[in-house]
C-alpha cells in the first residue's frame, strides 16, 4: 500500500467518527443538539403578511416602516412565547411581505389574530342632544363622536390612542366577579388628555375602540389620570390584547397573504413515515450494491455510508432546515452518489474484462469516470440554485429545503467519489484480500 | 449484444404512443394548478369518527360551500380544496361541521394563498423555468463542446431532456383529470429535478459515444453508438433501479404532502432511464443517416 493512502484512509476515519459524533442524537454542538426540522416536521404555522404601504405616513420611508413592523411583530411573537420564531421581510416586485414562522404553535387562530392585527387603541366620546341623551342611529344602536381629543402639555390638540401607553399592560382579574380585563397605564402626556376626558364625561359612557370597533364602554365613575381597566374580554382576548398593547401597534395594516399550518400530529406521523421510508429504501439498495458488484458494491456502500453520515452533520452544523422535500433532495443526493460508485464499479469490470491487473484497473476507472461524473452533476447545481431562488421569493421553505439539500448533498456525493471509494477500493486492492475479477462482479 | 439502436423506430414509436396522448389531454385540459398557482385554501380534517364522504359534502352544502374537491386522505380524514377563506371563515367552516356532523374536528393542515402571492408564485415559476432552461441549454452546448458536431449533440440532448419532461408533465395532467391530481410548486421542483437527472442520464451516455468516436471502435456511427449504449445498460439501470427503490419507498411511506414531488420524481428517472438507453443515441443516428443522405 502506498503511503499517501495510508494517510488518506486514516483522515476518512477520523472525519467519520467525528463525523458520526456531531451526528449522534444529543451530541450538543455548539448549543444544539437536535437537527432543525421544519415546519412540515415539527408542526407549526407559515404565514406570510403583506403591508399595505399605499396606507403608510408619506413622510415616513419604506424602509423604517418595514422596519418598525418587524420590530413591533417580534415583540408580540416574544411576548407569546414561541420558541424559535422566524420573522423576515420579503421585499418584490409584488409588495413588501413579512414572514413569520412559528413553530409548535397550538392555537392558530389565536396567534393569527395576534400577530396581524393593526391594534390601534383609541377613545370615543357619547354623541349627546342638547338635553344631554344619547343618540341612536337607525339600527338603535348609540352613536359615537369621533376620537376623543383633549390639549396636551404643550398646548397641542391631541387624539388620545394606544400611543400614549407606557408598555406594561396586563391581564388582572377582577377580584368580584373573577372577569379577566387589562390594566394599563398612562406615560405623562396620555395621564394630561385621560384626565381632561374622563372630568368632562364623568358619568357618561366612554367608546374603548380597538381598530375602530368597540370593545367596551364603560361609564366614566371619577377622574382618572394614571391608569384604566379595559372590561368586557374573555381571557384570550385579554391577553391577546395587553400584548398587542404593549408591542405598539402598527403603523401600517397587514394582510394575511399565505398561511401554511401543519398541525403537530402530522408533522410527527410524516418525520416517522420519511424515517421508515429512508431506512427500507437504504437497505434495499445495500442489498442491491453488495449483490450486483460484491467487492466493489461493498466499498460503495461504505463509502456511501461515510458520505451519509458526513452529510447529515453538515445539515447539523449549518444548521440546515430539514423539510419533507428535504429528505427528498437528501435521497435524490444519494441516487447521485450511488451513480458516482456505479460509474467506477463499471469501468474497473471493464478494465478487468480487459485484462488490466487490479492496481492498473482501479485507477483506470478513476480517470475515465471523473469526466463523467463531474459534467452529469453540474445541471443538478444550476437546477438547484435556480430552485433556491424560486423558494425564497415568497418564503417558500419546502422549495428551499429540496433545493438546499440537494445542492449539498450533491456536492458531498462529488467529494465522497473521488476521495473515500478510491482510498478504499485501494486499500482493499493493496491488501489483496480480494483479487479475483469475479469478486468486483465479472462474469465470464 | 442487444441492438438498441437498429430497433430505434420501434423505441420511437413506443415514446409516441406514450407522449402522444398525454400531449393530446394536455392540451385539451391543460394541468389543474394548486393552491400555489390558482390561490384558494387546502385543509385537511381528522374527524373522531367515521364520516361518510356524502355526508360530509352535504354539510359543506349547507354552510355554503357547494364547490368543494373533497378526498379522502387517510383514516378518518378528508382534504378539502376551496376558494379562499380567511381566518374568521376557516374557523366557522370547522365549527359548523362540528356541530353538523356531531364530530370533534381536528386540523391536519391549512394552505391558504391568495391571489397576489399566487399571481407571483406563477411569475416566479416562469422566470426560474425559464432560466433554469437558458443555463441548461448553455451547459449542454459546452460540455459537449468536444464532440464532434457540438451543436448536434447538444440539440439531441435537448430533445431527449424535453422527452422525459413531456412524459412527466403529460401523466399529471392525466391524473389531474382522473383523480384532481393538482400541480404545485413541489410538482414543479419535481420537474426541475428531473431535468437535472434526465441530463446527468444523458452526459453519461453521450460521454460513452464521444469516447467510442475517439477510440474509433467502428467506421459505422450505428455501432459506435450501440456500443456506447451497452456499456451504459449497467450503469443507468443500476443507479436507475437504486435511485427508484428509495423513491418508492418514500412514495409509499412518505405520506401525502410530497406525493407530487415523489411521484414527478419517479416518473422522470423512469423516463430518464428509458430515454438515455433508448432514445437519446438513437437521435444521433438518424440525424447522422439524414444528414449523409441529404449529402
Amino acid at each position: 500500500m502506498r503511503k499517501g493512502n495510508v494517510y488518506l484512509l486514516f483522515f476518512i476515519l477520523a472525519l467519520f467518527c467525528v463525523t458520526l459524533w456531531v451526528v449522534w442524537p444529543g451530541t450538543d454542538i455548539f448549543g444544539r443538539k437536535d437537527f432543525t426540522l421544519g415546519l412540515d416536521l415539527r408542526g407549526g404555522s407559515h404565514l406570510v403578511y403583506k403591508i399595505d404601504m399605499a396606507k403608510k405616513d408619506p413622510s415616513q420611508s419604506d424602509v423604517d416602516v418595514i422596519e418598525g413592523v418587524k420590530q413591533k411583530i417580534e415583540r408580540r411573537v416574544n411576548a407569546y412565547g414561541v420558541t424559535e420564531p422566524v420573522i423576515q421581510t420579503i421585499r418584490s416586485e409584488d409588495g413588501d411581505f413579512i414572514l413569520v414562522q412559528l413553530p409548535g404553535v397550538k392555537d392558530i387562530d389565536e396567534a393569527i389574530n395576534l400577530i396581524g392585527k393593526t391594534a390601534e387603541l383609541d377613545f370615543r366620546e357619547m354623541e349627546l342632544d342638547q338635553s344631554g341623551r344619547m343618540v341612536f342611529d337607525e339600527q338603535g344602536m348609540p352613536k359615537w363622536q369621533a376620537l376623543a381629543i383633549a390639549t396636551g402639555s404643550d398646548d397641542k390638540e391631541k387624539e388620545l390612542t394606544g400611543k400614549y401607553l407606557k408598555p406594561n399592560a396586563k391581564v388582572v382579574l377582577e377580584p368580584q366577579t373573577n372577569r379577566p380585563e387589562v390594566a394599563f397605564e398612562w406615560n405623562d402626556e396620555g395621564a394630561v388628555l385621560f384626565e381632561q376626558i374622563t372630568k368632562r364625561n364623568l358619568q357618561k359612557p366612554l367608546g374603548i375602540y380597538l381598530d375602530g370597533v368597540p370593545i367596551s364602554w364603560p361609564t366614566v365613575q371619577a377622574v382618572i389620570k394614571e391608569k384604566g381597566v379595559i372590561t368586557g374580554l374573555d381571557l384570550q382576548e385579554a391577553r391577546t390584547l395587553a400584548i398587542q398593547l404593549n408591542s405598539g401597534s402598527l403603523d401600517v395594516p397587514l394582510e394575511l397573504v399565505q398561511n401554511m399550518t401543519v398541525g403537530a400530529t402530522l408533522g410527527e406521523d410524516s418525520l416517522r413515515k420519511s424515517l421508515i421510508a429512508g431506512i427500507i429504501g437504504s437497505v434495499l439498495v445495500v442489498v442491491f450494491m453488495i449483490a450486483y458488484y460484491r467487492v466493489s458494491g461493498l466499498v460503495a456502500c461504505l463509502a456511501l455510508i461515510v458520505y451519509g453520515v458526513l452529510t447529515l452533520a453538515i445539515f447539523k452544523l449549518i444548521p440546515v432546515v430539514l423539510t419533507l422535500p428535504g429528505i427528498a433532495g437528501f435521497i435524490v443526493s444519494v441516487g447521485m452518489g450511488v451513480d458516482g460508485n456505479v460509474l467506477v464499479a463499471e469501468r474497473l469490470k471493464e478494465e478487468l474484462r480487459a485484462k488490466r491487473t487490479l492496481q492498473a484497473a482501479v485507477e483506470g476507472s478513476f480517470r475515465q469516470s471523473w469526466t463523467a461524473i463531474w459534467d452529469s452533476n453540474i445541471t443538478v447545481f444550476i437546477v438547484c440554485v435556480v430552485l433556491y431562488w424560486l423558494g425564497s421569493r415568497f418564503g417558500n421553505f419546502m422549495v428551499m429545503g429540496f433545493a438546499t439539500t440537494l445542492f449539498i448533498g450533491t456536492a458531498l456525493s462529488m467529494f465522497t467519489q473521488v476521495i473515500v471509494t478510491r482510498t478504499f477500493l485501494r486499500t482493499v486492492v493493496g491488501s489483496h484480500l480480494a483479487t479475483r475479477p469475479s469478486a468486483y462482479g465479472v462474469t465470464k | 449484444m442487444i441492438d438498441f439502436v437498429g430497433k430505434r423506430n420501434l423505441f420511437f414509436i413506443i415514446s409516441a404512443v406514450l407522449i402522444v396522448p398525454g400531449l393530446l389531454f394536455l392540451a385539451v385540459f391543460g394541468l389543474k394548478p394548486g393552491v400555489d398557482f390558482s390561490s384558494g385554501t387546502a385543509i385537511t380534517l381528522q374527524f373522531d369518527k367515521e364520516i361518510e364522504i356524502g355526508q360530509l359534502r352535504q354539510e359543506l352544502d349547507e354552510l355554503g360551500y357547494d364547490k368543494v374537491v373533497i378526498q379522502p386522505a387517510g383514516k378518518n380524514e378528508y382534504f378539502l380544496r376551496l376558494q379562499e377563506l380567511s381566518t374568521e371563515e376557516n374557523k366557522k367552516l370547522r365549527d359548523g361541521l362540528e356541530v353538523g356532523l356531531g364530530a370533534v374536528v381536528t386540523v391536519r393542515n391549512i394552505y391558504t394563498v391568495s391571489p397576489v402571492v399566487a399571481k407571483g408564485t406563477v411569475r416566479n415559476t416562469l422566470i426560474a423555468i425559464a432560466v433554469a432552461s437558458i443555463a441548461i441549454l448553455l451547459y449542454i452546448s459546452w460540455a459537449f463542446r468536444k464532440m464532434p458536431n457540438p451543436f448536434r449533440w447538444g440539440t439531441c440532448a435537448v430533445i431527449a431532456l424535453v422527452h422525459d419532461l413531456l412524459v412527466v408533465i403529460a401523466v399529471f395532467s392525466i391524473l389531474g383529470q382522473l383523480a384532481n391530481v393538482e400541480v404545485d410548486s413541489l410538482f414543479v421542483t419535481g420537474v426541475l429535478a428531473v431535468v437535472g437527472v434526465s441530463v446527468n442520464n444523458i452526459v453519461v451516455v453521450f460521454d460513452r459515444i464521444r469516447e467510442n468516436t475517439k477510440r474509433g471502435v467502428s467506421k459505422d456511427f450505428a455501432v459506435t453508438v450501440n456500443c456506447g449504449i451497452m456499456e451504459s445498460v449497467g450503469r443507468s439501470l443500476n443507479t436507475g433501479l437504486a435511485t427508484l427503490f428509495v423513491i418508492v419507498a418514500l412514495y409509499l411511506f412518505g405520506g401525502i404532502t410530497i406525493q407530487n414531488l415523489v411521484l414527478a420524481l419517479f416518473l422522470g428517472i423512469a423516463t430518464g432511464i428509458y430515454c438515455s438507453l433508448c432514445i437519446a443515441g438513437q437521435l444521433l443516428v438518424v440525424w447522422d443517416r439524414g444528414f449523409r443522405k441529404a449529402k
